[in-house]
């Protein structure tokens, strides 16, 4: 027999009570890989703190190695939930860099997957959020509709999730007849949908309880905490990329930006469901408003193929290359920084370049709404209870691979 | 008794076979066939695989739990605990950082146990060929289906369970000596 030897675990404040609890990053309701370590005092949380990179794939370092164009393939891998707006944002702030004009279809052809994606988004939000407070059935229902929108994606440029649909200067593809038809339906129907989840979980108790006065933020705090999306306007500033910075064709669309007033994780909850309203009612002015015309622009560079490995990448060798050309001929701005934002059902996602005129990205930051969110949790973690913690890091509405990038 | 021989002959004639040498005896509530063919239908059948998203493939494995594909009705249930899985569905990039918790999960599960690869990045690497990424699953853990994508389909991953139950259909020897 062994003597059987007592661990000794490391009180950093003193407190003996204390302990310490790793949340993660193997756990269903961390939305991936996020670990959070706690230490409790009971079942209350003294101390909260986040630890991210458990999905670090260097994406900010792969960009620099890549055209623009060969970029947008890792936008995808952002924000997996979204990755229409995510390649929307990062063509956006390229054409911003590169000055290269897009065309009214295609502008609006950008908000409508925008807001496709961020119906997807949401719907999958709702779906988890529910399903780690207790709510099963949410999910099912939830998945029924944004399996119709993946569809859609599918019809209209051949993914699911990871879409690559934008392109430098436009889209790759134009809607049929078929994909607007079926848009259509989807736009007709899906307002009744809303209002069956709104049924189901509304008016149960234990939702109610869970979620109100849980991961209270006044508007003050939450600006400090540089929250941005339906966390920051559930705590009631107006701020949304779309209205205030519009790109694409956001300007010429008819929408409200839900404001919420108590700041707790019902009222990010009320703003997400009216968001889906809202984005609902943009789907439905798109395809009304659809311009005809042509979806890529005149000056809108090819599709770059890859570099050869070993070659080094210099402006003359690659005389052929369609974005070279287009730098040449039209003598854009290559050299300097720029930072351009967009709305992503997250947050606003900003994209950082600084370029040096080769055709890369020298340095490409990326502005994620799911970091700074992660950020927040450490403030709005401490005093709660554990299984309030789990609400809090659903209301966040954080995805990891955005986060850790 | 020998009227009861004549009934059991006239059973066996009317065995029915449902899977690769399980046969059962239609209205007598009996199954008859070898005890590790037996045992390898159960374990195909009940494929319990960890809750353990990693990335964009944890999407799609969430679409085929929900209600369209329904992951359900080949039995495979997803369990939060690695100590009450059976298989373990790599849905993701597996970084340097996550690597060894992954191999952790995997440790804690009680064998038999398997493991899919779904996606490229957990094949190969996929896209990210960083400094940060493991460039595929089978470094570190012993993989028994790669499913190609990126990421797959609900329905890539339906067949890549299908294709599981049936590596486990044919096992012999592989958990113990017996079968």
């Amino acid at each position: 027999m062994t003597e059987t030897k007592t661990v000794d675990i490391p009180v950093q404040n003193g407190d003996e009570d204390r302990y310490q609890l790793k949340l993660g990053p193997q756990h269903p309701a961390t939305h991936g890989v996020l670990r959070v370590d706690l230490d409790l005092d009971g079942e209350t949380i003294v101390e909260c703190d986040p630890k991210v990179g458990y999905l670090h794939r260097g994406f900010e370092k792969l960009a620099e190695h890549r055209t623009f164009a060969q970029n947008i393939v890792l936008t995808d891998r952002l924000d997996y939930i979204a990755a229409m707006s995510n390649n929307v944002g990062y063509c956006e702030a390229v054409e911003k860099l590169l000055a290269i004009e897009v065309p009214e279809r295609a502008k609006f052809l950008r908000v409508m997957v925008c807001e496709m994606s961020r119906i997807s988004s949401h719907l999958l939000w709702l779906a988890t959020h529910a399903l780690d407070i207790g709510a099963m059935t949410v999910f099912l229902y939830c998945f029924r509709e944004r399996e119709v929108l993946l569809e859609l994606f599918a019809e209209l440029c051949g993914a699911r999730l990871t879409t690559t649909y934008t392109r430098l200067g436009g889209v790759r593809q134009d809607v049929t007849h078929s994909i607007m038809a079926k848009l259509d339906q989807f736009v007709e129907k899906f307002p009744s949908c809303i209002e069956e989840y709104e049924t189901m979980i509304d008016t149960n108790r234990i939702w109610l309880k869970r979620t109100i006065g849980i991961g209270q933020l006044s508007a003050e705090k939450a600006v400090d905490l540089c929250l941005t999306g339906a966390s920051l306007r559930g705590s009631g500033v107006d701020y949304d990329v779309r209205k205030h910075m519009p790109y694409a064709a956001y300007d010429k669309m008819e929408f409200e930006v839900p404001v919420g007033e108590t700041g707790d994780t019902y009222a990010r909850y009320r703003c997400r469901m009216e968001e889906l309203r809202q984005s609902n009612y943009i789907l439905r002015q798109c395809i009304d408003m659809m311009p005809p015309g042509p979806i890529v622009g005149n000056d809108a560079p090819d599709l770059v193929m890859p570099i050869k490995p070993g070659k080094q990448l210099e402006v003359d060798v690659h005389a052929g290359n369609a974005l070279f050309n287009l730098i040449e001929d039209r003598n854009v701005f290559m050299e300097g920084d720029i930072y351009v934002a967009t709305e992503v059902p997250k947050g606003e996602l900003g994209f950082y370049f600084i370029s040096d005129g080769l055709g890369r990205p020298y340095r490409m930051h990326i502005r994620s709404p799911s970091f700074l969110h992660i950020g927040a949790l450490g403030t709005m973690g401490k005093g709660v209870m554990v299984a309030d913690l789990i609400a809090i890091i659903g209301t966040l509405d954080v995805v990891l691979g955005e986060c850790d990038r | 008794m020998e009227k009861g021989g004549i009934a059991m002959g006239k059973m066996n004639n009317n065995l029915v076979q449902i899977a690769d040498g399980i046969k059962i005896i239609p209205g007598a509530s009996a199954i008859v066939a070898p005890l590790n063919k037996l045992i390898n239908w159960g374990r195909a059948g009940s494929i319990w695989p960890a809750t353990f998203g990693l990335a964009c493939c944890a999407i799609e494995m969430m679409v085929a739990g929900s209600s369209t594909n329904d992951l359900d009705r080949f039995g495979i249930i997803f369990r939060a605990s690695p100590r009450q899985a059976d298989c373990l569905i790599l849905a993701g990039t597996i970084t340097k950082k996550m690597a060894p918790v992954v191999r952790r999960v995997y440790d804690q599960m009680p064998e038999p146990r398997y493991v899919l690869a779904m996606g490229s990045c957990a094949c190969t690497g996929g896209v990210f060929d960083t400094y940060a990424v493991v460039q595929g699953a089978d470094e570190f853990l012993p993989v028994d289906v790669y499913i190609p994508g990126c990421p797959p389909r609900p329905e890539a991953l339906l067949q890549g369970l299908m294709k599981l139950q049936e590596k486990i259909m044919q096992e012999q020897g592989r958990w113990s000596q017996l079968v």
